[in-house]
């Protein structure tokens, strides 16, 4: 465990006038979490030793034959003491970094909110529809164990959601996002601006933006265009608004619209993109979400989705299933099920024609990385800034 | 800078939506997991704290990060009440081995029994 990569400190997260102010302790707190993150990364690796050295061959043993999906290497992983010792500490470290965020955020929640209202006030560019009603499936689950979801309000005016996400995601990821957390929506307008630096796009969709964070390096990178970035919960609107204001990009909108019903016109946006966000729909609204993409898409326009790698024949069922863990025990069940949604079909079931469908692997462009040569670190699956996007141009 | 009109506290540690998982065959085992993790971290926490300090007090030059490492207690006096801390403290952590054992020497009655009894008070 000698030359181990040590995550970033807290503080060295971008400064903005809506992050949270912290105490040392609560610094502290997060660095902790950060490198227990990290650590567990390394135990993860028991995971694949157990499997070979005795779940598997058991598993031949007893039944005459190996695994034939990943369902059953999950019952029989879960009777190995090392699987459930790091699922274990997994859960808890999961459950300790929403605590450590909300413990700080909502000590101060009066104040974030006044903050937020001070930098939103009288700005055409923040919407917000209190008939707008979160999805069935958030109402069901607090993805990624994060108490009362995206639309909860402490207060009225309340922005803790967003606060408590943006203030913690550096830890979750170990610091891999770039001090603004924007690392894919960095990589994916790079990868625009490079492979297709003919286009121009004059208006861009961003869909369940969330507090914001991957839609401003488009936004930056393209200052000519108007961009509108919806989501739900009006918490991650109002946070995201300021949080860009801020910031000085002034080209974004932030709406609350529910993403499978939107009043935007048909073919009236050249880009919609979606950032780690469809793995958090559910299994029919992620093909209404699609209709309404292709809908509002103009000929010759592009639509591209941000996600984790797809499960592939390729992957092993070991990998599969612990690729799986963070949607059963990280509350994320979304993200297992959209695996046997193969990306080609949805996008084809909504009008896309097959021959226009594209994928491409993109990583995140993270501006903390200071160029030195690193020890190998293990994948933390999951949780590594690699991403699969897949998407297709409209004809 | 703290809002009365939330409990934070209390929120803080709110369970998200959905059953919890127990990966041990016995929940108790996790429980007991969580809870020395969770003082794990705070231990984190509170030595990052005498980092700082002892950081800054080296960089105001009023004593240096060497003179810690080297120190030693130079009285009995303090002696006894580092060794008092340690004892303290050992006896809070292990609290419930105690208790196990006071039960030992002292088997109780459950207080629904007691509560039996009460009644007849
Ligand atoms: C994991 S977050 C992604 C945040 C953001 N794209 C990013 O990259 O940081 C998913 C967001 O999608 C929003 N969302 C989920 N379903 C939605 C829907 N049907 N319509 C609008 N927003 C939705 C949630 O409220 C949440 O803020």
């Amino acid at each position: 465990m000698a030359a181990k990569n040590l995550p970033p400190v807290w503080n060295k997260m971008a400064k903005h006038a809506m992050l949270p102010e912290t105490t040392h302790d609560e610094r502290a707190r997060y660095n902790f979490l950060a490198s227990l993150n990290k650590h567990l990364a390394h135990v993860s690796q028991g995971n694949q030793m157990a499997f070979d050295k005795r779940v598997e061959p058991d598993f031949k043993k007893d039944h005459g034959r190996g695994f034939t999906t990943r369902e059953e290497v999950k019952e029989a992983m879960k009777k190995d003491p090392h699987y459930q010792a790091w699922s274990a500490l997994r859960r808890c470290t999961m459950e300790m970094r929403q605590q450590a965020g909300r413990s700080l955020v909502l000590r101060q929640a009066e104040d974030l909110k006044e903050k937020a209202e001070s930098l939103n006030k009288g700005k055409k560019t923040l919407i917000l529809d209190k008939e707008c009603q979160p999805p069935p499936y958030l109402l069901a689950v607090d993805n990624h164990l994060m108490p009362g979801s995206y639309h909860t309000e402490v207060i009225e005016g309340d922005v803790s959601a967003a606060a408590n996400y943006d203030s913690g995601v550096f830890v979750t990821t170990a610091g891999l996002l770039g001090k603004f957390n924007d690392g894919g929506g960095k990589a994916i307008s790079h990868w625009m601006k490079t492979t297709h630096s003919e286009f121009k796009p004059k208006r861009i969709l961003d869909i369940g933006c969330g507090m914001g964070h991957n839609v401003l390096p488009i936004a930056m990178a393209y200052p000519e265009a108007e961009i509108i970035a919806i989501d739900t919960g009006a918490p991650m609107l109002r946070y995201g608004h300021a949080r860009a204001m801020d910031l000085g990009i002034k080209n974004v909108t932030f709406m609350q619209v529910e993403a499978s019903q939107t009043p935007f016109e048909d073919e009236s946006f050249d880009w919609i993109q979606t950032t780690m966000f469809l793995h958090e729909t559910g299994g029919k609204s992620i093909y209404k979400i699609m209709e309404e993409i292709y809908r509002m898409l103009k000929p010759g326009g592009i639509t591209l989705h941000i996600e984790q790698p797809q499960y592939t024949d390729e992957m092993s069922l070991f990998e599969q299933f612990i690729r799986d863990w963070d949607a059963y025990y990280n509350s994320e069940p979304f993200w297992s099920k959209m695996h046997d949604i193969m990306p080609d079909e949805l996008m084809t079931k909504s009008g896309f024609n097959k021959e226009d469908f594209m994928q491409i692997g993109v990583k995140a462009i993270n501006d903390l990385d200071d160029g030195k040569t690193k020890a190998d670190e293990p994948e933390d699956h999951g949780r590594s800034p690699v991403w699969n996007v897949f998407g297709a141009w409209k004809h | 800078m703290q809002n009365s009109s939330v409990d934070y506290i209390k929120l803080a540690s709110n369970k998200a939506k959905g059953k919890r998982p127990y990966f041990f065959e016995d929940p108790a085992v996790e429980r007991v997991l969580n809870i020395t993790m969770a003082i794990a971290g705070e231990l984190a926490v509170a030595r990052e704290r005498i980092d700082t300090l002892e950081r800054l007090l080296e960089k105001k030059g009023i004593v240096s990060r060497e003179e810690i490492e080297h120190y030693v207690p130079d009285s009995a006096i303090i002696e006894e009440e580092r060794q008092l801390w340690h004892s303290e403290y050992i006896s809070r952590v292990l609290r419930i081995i105690q208790q196990e054992m006071e039960e030992l020497q002292n088997p109780d009655k459950t207080v629904e029994e007691i509560a039996e009894d009460i009644n007849k008070m």
